[in-house]
This record gives structure tokens, sequence and C-alpha cells, in this order.
């Protein structure tokens, strides 16, 4: 996981200098009113003024200055704390913008001074029904398929993580390691939209030292924690297990409920190689089973399958990047299959340098491509 | 404001502030000078811009700026026509960013939304600096490890760019050494060089793979007689030798491939040796200042040769003192490098001082990268080299770790030419 949820939400936050705020009309008082012009926000220590608290349906840009002492956060929550769009590390006397496709509804807005809590919250309300992006017909098509493959996924993730719960309060180690890896791979298929809701992605996939105050290490990396120690011992992980599942079942229902834009598809595709190419490669996900290279075909083919769904506009609109897709995505495979071990993968720690430096090159020609299919989508 | 924020504007509107120090005319007034070695660019352009087009490549003879981001490059595709566009952009960047402008032509914050930019912004708001960004091929570019024709280039493999000899002593690192495509980007403020550098490895992303790279602060070398001499980090003054922009005919002699020599891609072009020496500064710091200064062979204080009393004076290699050795010590490294040791060779030094931190045994893991350019490497770095490795007393003091050798091509002559294109032809 990533230590925060952030990846899908349409976020387009760029560090503007004093000039450039300037020229997009960042003005507080007199274009913050005005229709389709950025919504100031002005955020302090224990402030979090917005100037608008309403907005018509479509794309709303906050430009949020921090006029306090400490670096801030700025986040837009639909309910239950679902992260819509956020931008961090606001450094004081910065502004950012951040721009985000809302669908009429009641969210909130935060200020998060220091980083930390639930934030300075205000109401903001979406009306009207704007043309969402989603219109286009292909692209309609495109978000519609990739539910589908969320629904086939989670289904699966649901079933594999109930396997591994039920092996692990049965104390059957062996059982429980061979599932873990496969359990797993479901879940780093479709992380990203696991992110969408805040605290879920962390409880179930939190690593040790990203545990918040306050909060237990516990999901899967706990449970490998302990299956993966040198007296591997499980006894006391009934509940942890059951927590699990739960998580993963909340996570499965709000993952189908959720209506996706064809631009988290695309932010997704390169959210999953980022996954890859920072927590994978290094081997800090599975650091005690050393399970990475599953997650990584999953992060991967995850990845496929959002750039699969989207084939059809891509096709239209930009054809030699879809081929070159084609071309990075097999090198990516290919260089991936060199570590075919049975069923499964070698370990991380059986990788060579060399090894891990071919996979980080083959990971970073794809991403470079992947990283312009956001823009292609957006294209009206 | 509507129109892309150009770095050098940005500067220009700054004031005098900055351009106080080194004279306003440098912004304007470089653009148009040949880097050419008749009529070399000064140190007036300490923030100001260094052409980028030219007989030969700019950051060779340009005055020796503060900075240094040197990173080497695997080539990881096996398409040519793949490394041919690339290098194609990274000429556009080069010539872009060393004017003082963004890498891409849409800029770092003028894009839309939902595209990465196609330039990475830390050098927005900050002058042209004096960057100049200089490219070498390696020989595995032409060859790999088994002899295999990578890229049809082998038949133009020049014979100058032959491995070179492992030197006594030799300590090297195979994973911070050699390369496919070295690049060397110098410029007086850090943050320009760095810039430069990241730029470039994000454009080849899936065509080259950074293999190594290496900061330098402070320049070890003057290239320029305006400059004035620098330390290293054994606290002498280095490069007072060196060859100069003011001495073009020395420069044909020593510097750059004449057309006689071949092949053909290269005239106009010359050949970098990169070698990273770590200095064992904690031990240098407590021996004692004759001794030092009898292993460097100059005053430490004046940089005059022993024997001598200014820096700039012939080296003295006859006299002797009361005890009867020479007051110029044979094992000195003014000696052993002299081109009167080395049946005249001679190099254009170009080095930076780094510290890479600490190494973990409560030492700064400091030094010299050195850097070289030259004629041909065969009848310069490589005897002197060879001298020094088996008799410079300063070898208790230094470790060669890291080594590269690179073919630089001629300059670029205008926005229809990039990098190789002779090579590619």
């Amino acid at each position: 996981m990533r230590s925060t949820p952030r990846i899908l939400a349409l976020v387009a936050a760029g560090t503007l200098g004093g000039t450039l705020a300037a020229c997009s009309g960042g003005k507080a008082d007199d274009t913050a009113g005005a229709a389709g012009g950025p919504i100031a926000v002005k955020a302090s220590d224990t402030a979090c003024e917005v100037a608008k608290n309403t907005v018509d349906a479509g794309t709303t840009v906050f430009s949020i200055t921090n006029g306090g002492s400490k670096v801030t956060e700025f986040y837009v929550y639909a309910p239950g704390d679902r992260v819509m769009a956020e931008v961090e590390n606001i450094a004081p006397g910065l502004s950012r913008e951040l721009h985000v496709e809302l669908p009429a509804g009641s969210y909130e807005t935060a200020c998060k001074p220091g980083m930390i809590g639930k934030g300075i919250r205000n109401a903001f309300t979406v009306s009207g029904s704007a043309a969402p992006l989603a219109e286009d017909a292909k692209l309609k098509a495109a978000t519609d398929n990739y539910s589908r493959y969320v629904k086939s996924q989670t289904a699966a993730l649901e079933t594999k993580t109930a396997e591994f719960v039920a092996a692990v309060k049965a104390n059957d180690v062996a059982k429980a390691k061979a599932l873990f890896p496969v359990a797993r791979t479901y879940w780093e298929r479709i992380e990203p939209v696991a992110e969408i809701f805040g605290d879920l992605d962390p409880r179930i996939d939190g690593r040790e030292e990203v545990t918040e105050e306050g909060m237990k290490f516990g999901g899967f990396h706990r449970i490998e924690k302990d299956l993966w120690a040198a007296k591997p011992d499980v006894s006391k992980d009934g509940p942890i297990a059951d927590q699990l599942l739960a998580d993963v079942k909340e996570i499965v229902r709000k993952a189908n409920a959720e209506p996706l834009s064809p631009l988290q598809l695309a932010n997704g595709a390169k959210a999953l190689l980022d996954e890859v190419a920072s927590g994978k490669i290094t081997g800090e996900e599975d650091r005690y089973s050393h399970t990475d290279l599953w997650d990584f075909n999953a992060n991967i083919e995850g990845s496929k399958a959002a750039i699969a769904a989207l084939r059809p506009v891509l096709d239209e609109r930009a054809p030699d990047l879809a081929k070159t897709l084609d071309t990075e995505f097999a090198n990516v495979d290919a260089a991936l299959a060199k570590h075919r071990s049975g069923d499964g993968w070698k370990l991380h720690n059986e990788l060579s340098q060399a090894d891990l430096k071919a996979l980080t090159d083959a990971i970073n020609a794809l991403a470079e491509p992947i990283s312009k299919v956001a823009a292609v989508v957006a294209k009206k | 404001m509507s129109e892309a924020v150009s770095r050098r504007r940005a500067i220009a509107l700054a004031g005098a502030g900055v351009a106080g120090i080194a004279g306003v005319a440098a912004i304007g007034g470089a653009a148009i000078r040949s880097a050419a070695d008749e009529e070399p660019t000064t140190a007036d352009s300490a923030i100001g811009a260094v052409p980028f087009t030219g007989e030969h490549q700019a950051g060779i003879i340009t005055p020796a700026q503060d900075r240094l981001h040197f990173v080497a490059f695997d080539v990881i595709t096996k398409d040519r026509d793949r490394l041919v566009s690339m290098l194609k952009e990274w000429t556009a960047a080069a010539a872009r960013m060393t004017a003082g402008k963004d890498a891409g032509p849409i800029g770092a914050v003028n894009g839309i939304a939902e595209a990465p930019p196609d330039d990475t912004g830390e050098a927005l708001d900050l002058p042209p600096a004096g960057l100049t960004i200089t490219v070498g091929f390696g020989p595995t570019l032409f060859r790999d490890a088994n002899g295999k024709d990578r890229f049809g280039l082998a038949g133009k493999l020049p014979a100058a760019l032959a491995p070179l000899p492992k030197f006594t002593g030799d300590t090297l690192e195979d994973a911070i050494s050699g390369g496919d495509i070295g690049v060397q980007a110098c410029a007086n403020d850090p943050q320009v060089a760095v810039h430069a550098i990241r730029n470039l490895a994000r454009i080849g992303m899936g065509v080259v793979s950074v293999r190594w790279s290496q900061l330098g602060f402070g320049r070890t070398s003057s290239t320029s007689k305006a400059q004035v001499t620098p330390r290293n980090l054994f606290g002498f003054k280095d490069g007072t030798r060196n060859l100069k922009a003011e001495e073009p005919e020395l420069l044909r002699q020593h510097v750059w491939v004449q057309p006689a020599d071949g092949p053909a891609w290269m005239a106009g072009g010359s050949y970098l040796v990169t070698r990273k020496v770590r200095m064992l500064v904690e031990t240098w710091d407590r021996s004692p200042l004759a001794e030092q200064e009898m292993i460097i062979g100059r005053k430490k204080g004046s940089g005059a040769p022993a024997g001598r009393s200014d820096e700039f004076d012939e080296v003295d290699f006859d006299s002797v003192g009361a005890d009867g050795e020479p007051l110029l010590a044979k094992t000195s490294h003014v000696r052993l490098a002299h081109p009167d040791s080395n049946k005249g060779a001679r190099l254009l030094r170009r080095g930076y001082n780094f510290v890479d931190g600490s190494d973990g045994l409560g030492r700064l893991n400091a030094g010299l990268f050195f850097m070289a350019y030259q004629r041909d490497p065969r009848t310069a770095f490589v005897p002197v080299q060879r001298s020094l490795a088996a008799n410079d007393e300063m070898n208790e003091y230094v470790r060669h770790v890291s080594s590269g050798l690179f073919a630089c091509p001629p300059g670029v002559s205008g926005p229809d030419d990039f990098w190789g294109r002779a090579l590619f032809a």
C-alpha cells in the first residue's frame, strides 16, 4: 500500500509560484464567487475558510493558500470519509491548486494543519448535473468494463481471504503461507480502487511502520509477520484475522458500489506501476515472506486491465501510444517471466541487484507512456 | 502573464539584484557568441547563458563552472531508431535548458492538469547559470561485453576509444564505472545542473537507464586564463598548468580530434576520461606540511613549484637541496604528471571536488571527480596515469574507485543538428 490514499482521486495539484497563482486568478476576494473560477481556501493553523460552499457538478478547482505556520493538507471527502481528492504537503506560505471532478451530492472539505487528525471540516454541496466526463459512449463503456473487472477480482479477493483467514484460525501455518500471496493477488490487482476508501486500505494492507498512532498493526502484513517468524505462531491471531475478513468484505461492498471515472482508470493504471517501482522492487511490501513478485505481477495485471478497458478510446485518440503500451507491457512480462518458479514466483531475496535493475528499467519504460494516458482520456 | 514562463525572462525581471554580480550584459550578449575556440565565452556568464551550438561542444573549454552533475547511462533499448529519436529530443531539451528555458516546449506549469509536466520545475525562477551539457559515447555503445555490434556502429568505433588498461592500485567498482552514454552538466548553480540531468533521464526513460551519477561542488581546474586557480580537497591549487581556452594552438594539438585522426564523425570532438578519486583526507590532514608539499611538488600557499616563488613559474626539475636530493622530489605529483615527463602529453582537466556523505567508518567519503578532455587518451591520460599509478607518493592517500571513457562528438551546428548525427548517419 501507499502511505496515503490519493491515487485514484482526480488530483491535479501544482506548486505554483506567486506570479502564476496570480495569473490563474487565485486572488481570494474577487474571483472566488465567479462561476468557474478557482475557489479560494485560506488555510491556517486554526481555520479553513472555503470561499464558497456550493458549486455546480463538474470540475471544481480549489486554490489553497497556507497562511499558517504548519505544513497542511486539503481534502474533499464524500460521505463516509471517502477521499475524492487531496493535496498534500502545502508548506507555510505556499499556494496549491486541486482539480476534482465532483458529481452532485454532499461533501466535506478539510484542512489538516500539521497533517494529522480529522482536520477542520466544512460542509460542501454540489448541485445540478453538469455533464460528467464519462458521457462519451466509449468512455462509458470503458468504465463499465473496468467495473466488471473490479467485481470479478473483489469476489475472488473475498473468497481467498476467507480461506486464508480460516487457515490462520485453524493454526495451519503451511496452508496459510501458501494462501497468503494468492489472496493478495486479487487485492493488488485493484489496489488503487481500494485506496479510495480512507482508513480501510491501511487497515487491510498497512505495513508496520505506517501504522498511525492509536491504531494497531493488523491486516495482511501483521499475520505475514507471525507466519514467517523464526517460530511461526498465529495461535493468537484469530481476532486479527476476523477483522481482516470483515474489512475486506466492507471494501468489496464499497468498491462495487463505487462509480469510477475514466480518469480514475488512467491514474489507477499508473498508480499500480508506481506501487511496483516504490514498494515491490525494494522488497519492502512483503518483507517477511519475500513474496513481492506475486504482488508485482498482480499490479501489472491490474494496470493492464485498466488500460485494456480504455483501449477503444486510446485506439481512437492516440493509436501510437496504444502500440507503445503493448510493446512495453510485453517487455515487462518478459522481464518478469525470467523469475517464474513453478506456479508462482521466485522470492524477492533470491533476485540479484542486476535482476532488480532490469525489472526497474522495464517498469520505467512502461510507466513513462502510461503517465500520458490520463491526458488523452481527459481530452474532450 | 499568459505565455510560457522563461527562466531567463524571470531573471531579467528579477533585475539587478542578482545580475549585479556578473554584469547584465551577460544575459543578452552571451546568446549570440560562438562556443568555438576562437572566441571563448568568458566568466561573465556566471548567471547568463552559454551558447549551445558551435564547432565544439560547450562545457569543454567553457570556463569551468562551479558545479557538476555527471551521469552515465546504459542504453536499454535494442531499437536504433528509438535511440536516435531520444538523442534528438535530448538535443532540443539541452538547447532549451542551456538558454534558461524549461526542458519541454510546454513547460513545468503550463500544460493540462491531467498530464505530467514536460519539465520537472525545480529550475523555475533560476537563471541559465552558465549551464553547459556535454555528451559522449562509451565503448560499450558500439560493442557489448560479448563483442556484439549493438546498433550497427561497430565500424565507427574510434581506435582512441580503446578500453583503459588496468592501472596499478586501481580499486574500480563496476557499478559506478563505464556506461554507454556520459552526460556532463556544469553550471554555477547546483540546482540548474541537477535539473538538466534529471530531465534528460526523464526524457530517456525506456531508452536509457541511469547507471551511475556523480555530483561535484567546487571546480578543481581553470580552463581560462581569466579564472583563478581553485583548490582541491588536499588544500592545494589544482590545474595551474591546465590547457586554457586562450591557447587555440595547444587545444588543436592536445584536445580537439583533427580530421586526419579519424573516424570522421569525431572531427572537432574530444575524448573524455572520468576517474572518481577517493581522497583519504583524514590521514592526509595529519601529515606534516613539508610532506604534503613534497608529495605534490608545490607550495601549499602560493602554488609555486618546488624551488620557485610564483605559481606560474616554470617547474624546476634540476635544482638540488642541501641534502643532494632534487628540490622537486622524484616521486612528486607535479614531476610525474608534467608533460616533459610524458613525451609532451597534455590534458584539459575539468574535475570537481565531491563529498558523498560519510563512509560509516567515521570518515568523509570525499575526493576528486577527475575529468579530462584530450585528443587521444592512448597518448595522453594513459601514459600519464601509468606513471602516476606506479610512482606517485600521493597514491598512499588516494583510491581510484570509478572510471569512464567517452567519445564526445563535435558541437551541434543548429536546430536541425543533433548529438551524434554523424555517428548514426
